[in-house]
């Protein structure tokens, strides 16, 4: 079992912290300095240890993490998919590590790999432009309205509405803020997909775009997508699609197709790229053409065959939504995934996903409101609290899916296996989720017990926020 | 057996897929798929699968093409040599194939070591609250402009910024301030140093944020910081300061000098030369806690009254607050975040001195000598410098730069009769064969 692996418990506590161990306080400064005093600060106080003492640190730390290496992850919406090891290999190429600065006729390689990478995307999402530069999928929201308002400048269009379903992604309303909207919140209807009529009363002369996730957060497909896309458009607005639900529908149905304008991709979400903890990731955007040359700048464009591959600055960008070219390690990584898996692999991938959640739909118990449903579904734990059902999961040994959430399901476990879990993984899962809904109350709120941690207390995490070895030290002092 | 030419990475045997499908009550996997006709796609994208075998040879052949330049470039992005104990911890795949830690009971390892990144960050900074990462440092400062617009304290809706400033950052600056009612606004530089005078003058009520960077993109170290400090102070304005971990370790402390918010780039540790991929380090005062973008892990206890990790103060953030967050980001850098606290921890406040020394050192030596050499001055402002100084030549910097190319090596044009040349540890031993091809293309 896992976890007792992980269960580095000395004295009372977890894996120490590095301050604990050893740090040395040092002058800065004084003689041998390059530098007069005034220009330097007085001394630097860091852990200081020994490389094999640091291997066993963070060996410990990564011991006590779970991952997608270690069991199934089907945490809903977040897409976590097996990270293939060889791109990590072909990303670490030396000859890939350049600086963004050198000049695009020495570094024709990276400019080629990111052109055809700019290519598999266009290709895969329908539309006919896409830039790069975005570092995560909530970064390409904003580059995305970004682009959608200079649109609408250009034509001497004032609009300052966005619509968001009330089920998408937080990132969607704070993406659309950040760039000055104000945001129009649409209700689902009973089926759990868009109201398409109070999407016709909510649309007009303000509206700037419509952001959709399709299928959407509880893994419906929007049926009435060309309708949406018409009323949108009839109204002057465009139609923008987050790429967090791409998996579902890769080679089956693609966003341009659908009306969309304006897409972003998750890279580690469809593409297989590692998630890191928390990042890095990449959010690169798609346009139809009349918005391509709003895109944010550099593109990479191919010159002529002989004279290669330059960058340039689309004709009215909006300009940089990052400080150089976005996250290049993972772009590399993403186009390694779709090269490997070529037209017949993204089907397939694709199709495995959606087989997955309907079967590990059809063997849980607890019940699913809406249905038929693609690569994740929205269970409800009923009368138990989601949240106490999900650290029981812990105790069975497998990750739980995302819960309390979207909220238009009570005590929602929104469950995304993924194509990448075999049957017997997903059995097991099936088996978690049913043994969790047969313990008491009692039990769900004490768990999880078989952990590397108790359950942890968040209020106090944030009523006494304590985010540093300084703070903990002022708290002993308190103390004292 | 997987079935032919599908994904490589979905597991299921072809009896499988059959005991499921009857389980689910279809027949066809086709069957469970809810799209309409009007919008289905046949899913010839034209892209042609490739064993591992034919796409390593095919991205090696890619890079290849890529010319074996030595690099001595900088300007907001650096390149020091990486200790393979960096790649080899940071791979484990427990750390990179993990998520971000909604589950605290089980991702303990990972959090801890964030929170020890915040806790590096808060001894080199001063300042007692940093997050667990931005994008990068261009992201990082835009994120400190709206922090700005959202303290009460804080009244005017004007951001001053430096004459040099790198265009991507104030291209990012300009972008998400779009959406606000914020300004911004340049002062102008003195000797490559803030021109205290000048930007006194410019400040004023209406003032939000200031921000200066030590080192300035052109390298020179800043002489006045704690002047632009007591202004923005003054004035209610944040003081906003850019940096770098290396930086940190040798230059004034931002606390010492007022600053109100660190930013800039942590990436200089733990990440190689990435065609511009960095990691923004942020940090701020106790005070604006609420208003921090971003992630941050805190200290609690679990039931067994042991201490723990987990994330908190979400309720600042996008899956809480939607339009309200302080900011859209969600996805962040912490697997850089990781790589840079291993290589700070693995070189230790000693090593990261000396480090920084060096930059001071060598910059100061290649300088000297390219100064030497006939129709080149260096450096050409009158400062100190780390890492990074300007070059003025008399012949046409473009055409300098392109021969020094052909020579394989790699800098920066500034302007028409201006270069830019940076040193670090991992270009430091090419330092002979960089002046002496400039000697060859003078």
């Amino acid at each position: 079992m896992i976890y007792d692996q992980a269960r580095y418990v000395e004295n009372g506590q977890y894996e120490p912290l590095l301050s604990e161990k050893e740090t040395t306080e040092v002058e800065v400064g004084g003689d041998d300095s390059p530098l007069p005093d005034d220009l330097t600060r007085d001394s630097v106080e860091l852990p200081d240890l020994s490389e094999p003492e640091l291997a066993r640190h963070y060996t410990r730390l990564s011991q006590m993490n779970w991952s997608i290496d270690s069991g199934p992850y089907p945490l809903g919406s977040c897409t976590m998919k097996y990270n293939p090891k060889f791109t990590e290999d072909v990303a670490a190429d030396p000859n890939g590590a350049v600086h963004p600065d050198r000049s695009a006729r020495s570094v024709q390689g990276t400019l080629k790999l990111l052109h055809g990478l700019q290519e598999y995307l266009a290709k895969i999402g329908g539309m006919d432009a896409v830039t790069l530069q975005p570092p995560a999928g909530a970064a390409g929201e904003f580059a995305g309205i970004l682009v959608a308002k200079a649109y609408h400048e250009a034509n001497g269009d004032d609009r300052n509405e966005v619509i968001i379903p009330a089920s998408a992604h937080g990132t969607n309303f704070a993406s659309a803020a950040m760039a000055g909207y104000d945001v129009v919140e649409l209700p689902s209807d009973e089926d759990g997909r868009v109201d398409v009529e109070a999407l016709e009363a909510a649309v007009g002369d303000d509206t700037a775009a419509l952001m959709l996730t399709n299928p959407n957060t509880v893994g419906l497909f929007e049926r009435d997508i060309e309708q949406i896309a018409e009323t949108v458009h009839e109204a002057g607005g465009l139609l923008y699609y987050d790429g967090a639900n791409l998996n579902a529908l890769l080679g089956r149905a693609r966003p341009g197709d659908m009306g969309f304008d304006i897409m972003h991709y998750n890279v580690h979400k469809t593409f297989a790229t590692p998630h890191g903890g928390g990042g890095p990731g990449a959010g690169p955007v798609g346009v139809v053409d009349e918005l391509a040359e709003f895109l944010p700048s550099p593109r990479v464009r191919e010159r002529s065959s002989r004279s290669g591959y330059e960058l340039f600055d689309p004709e009215r960008s909006v300009g940089k939504v990052h400080g150089f070219h976005g996250n290049w390690l993972v772009l590399v990584k993403a186009y390694a995934y779709i090269a490997r898996l070529g037209d017949e692999g993204l089907l397939d991938a694709s199709a495995k996903a959606v087989l997955n959640a309907n079967y590990l739909g059809s063997q849980v118990e607890f019940d699913i409101p809406y249905g038929p449903f693609h690569h994740e579904f929205a269970a409800t734990s009923g009368e138990k609290d989601a949240a106490n059902v999900a650290k029981r999961m812990l105790d069975y040994g497998v990750h739980p899916p995302t819960t309390k959430w979207p909220e238009m399901v009570p005590e929602a476990m929104l469950t995304e296996p993924t194509e990448i879990e075999s049957k017997k993984s997903l059995d097991d899962l099936a088996a978690a989720f049913n043994a969790a809904a047969g313990d008491d109350e009692e039990t769900l709120a004490d768990a999880p017990s078989r952990t590397t941690a108790r359950r942890i207390d968040q209020v106090s995490a944030a009523r006494n926020p304590q985010l540093s070895w300084r703070a903990l030290d002022d708290e002993s002092d308190d103390d004292a | 057996m997987t079935s032919e030419r599908g994904s490589p990475y979905a597991p299921h045997a072809d009896a499988e897929t059959v005991a499921m499908l009857d389980a689910i009550g279809v027949d066809d996997v086709e069957a469970l798929f809810d799209i309409p006709e009007g919008v289905r796609f046949d899913g010839e994208f034209g892209i042609e699968p490739r064993s591992e075998q034919a796409l390593r040879r095919e991205l090696s052949a890619l890079f290849a093409k890529n010319d074996d330049l030595t690099e001595f470039m900088g300007r907001g992005h650096y390149d020091h040599y990486v200790p393979s104990i960096v790649d080899n911890l940071s791979q484990r795949a427990e750390f990179l194939t993990s998520y971000t830690q909604y589950q605290p009971e089980i991702t303990q390892g990972f959090l801890q070591a964030l929170f020890e990144y915040q806790s590096m960050l808060v001894e080199l900074t001063g300042l007692p609250v940093a997050n667990c990462s931005m994008y990068d440092s261009a992201t990082a400062l835009a994120e400190a402009a709206r922090l700005a617009n959202r303290v009460r304290q804080v009244s005017g809706t004007r951001v001053l910024v430096p004459e040099f400033l790198r265009s991507g950052k104030r291209g990012v600056l300009d972008n998400y301030l779009a959406g606000t009612e914020m300004t911004v606004e340049t002062y102008p530089m003195d000797d490559g140093n803030v021109d205290v005078g000048a930007l006194s003058e410019l400040v004023d009520d209406e003032t939000a944020m200031i921000y200066a960077e030590n080192p300035t993109v052109r390298g020179s170290i800043e002489e006045r910081l704690a002047d632009v400090g007591e202004l923005a102070s003054e004035n209610d304005a944040l003081f906003c300061l850019g940096t770098d971990l290396v930086a940190l370790a040798l230059l004034e402390e931002p606390a010492s000098v007022g600053a109100d918010v660190v930013v800039g780039e942590a990436g200089v540790l733990g990440l190689p030369s990435a065609y511009g991929m960095g990691l923004g380090l942020f940090a701020t005062r106790e005070e604006y806690l609420r208003q921090v973008p971003g992630r941050l892990v805190g200290v609690s206890e679990d039931a067994a009254d042991k201490r723990a990790y987990t994330l908190t103060l979400q309720t600042r953030e996008q899956h809480i607050r939607r339009e309200r967050a302080t900011s859209n980001i969600c996805t962040n850098q912490a697997w850089v975040a990781l790589r840079a606290a291993i290589h700070l921890a693995w070189l230790g406040p000693s090593g990261l001195v000396d480090l920084a020394e060096d930059c001071v050192r060598d910059a100061a030596d290649l300088a000297e000598r390219l100064d030497a050499l006939l129709g080149l001055q260096a450096p050409v402002h009158d400062r100190y410098h780390f890492r990074e100084f300007v070059v003025r030549c008399d012949q046409p910097a473009a055409a300098i730069a392109g021969d020094l190319e052909s020579e394989g090596f790699a800098v920066h044009v500034v302007g028409e009769h201006l270069l830019q040349v940076c040193i670090t540890d991992a270009n430091a031993h090419d330092a002979d064969g960089l002046v002496a091809a400039f000697e060859e293309v003078l």
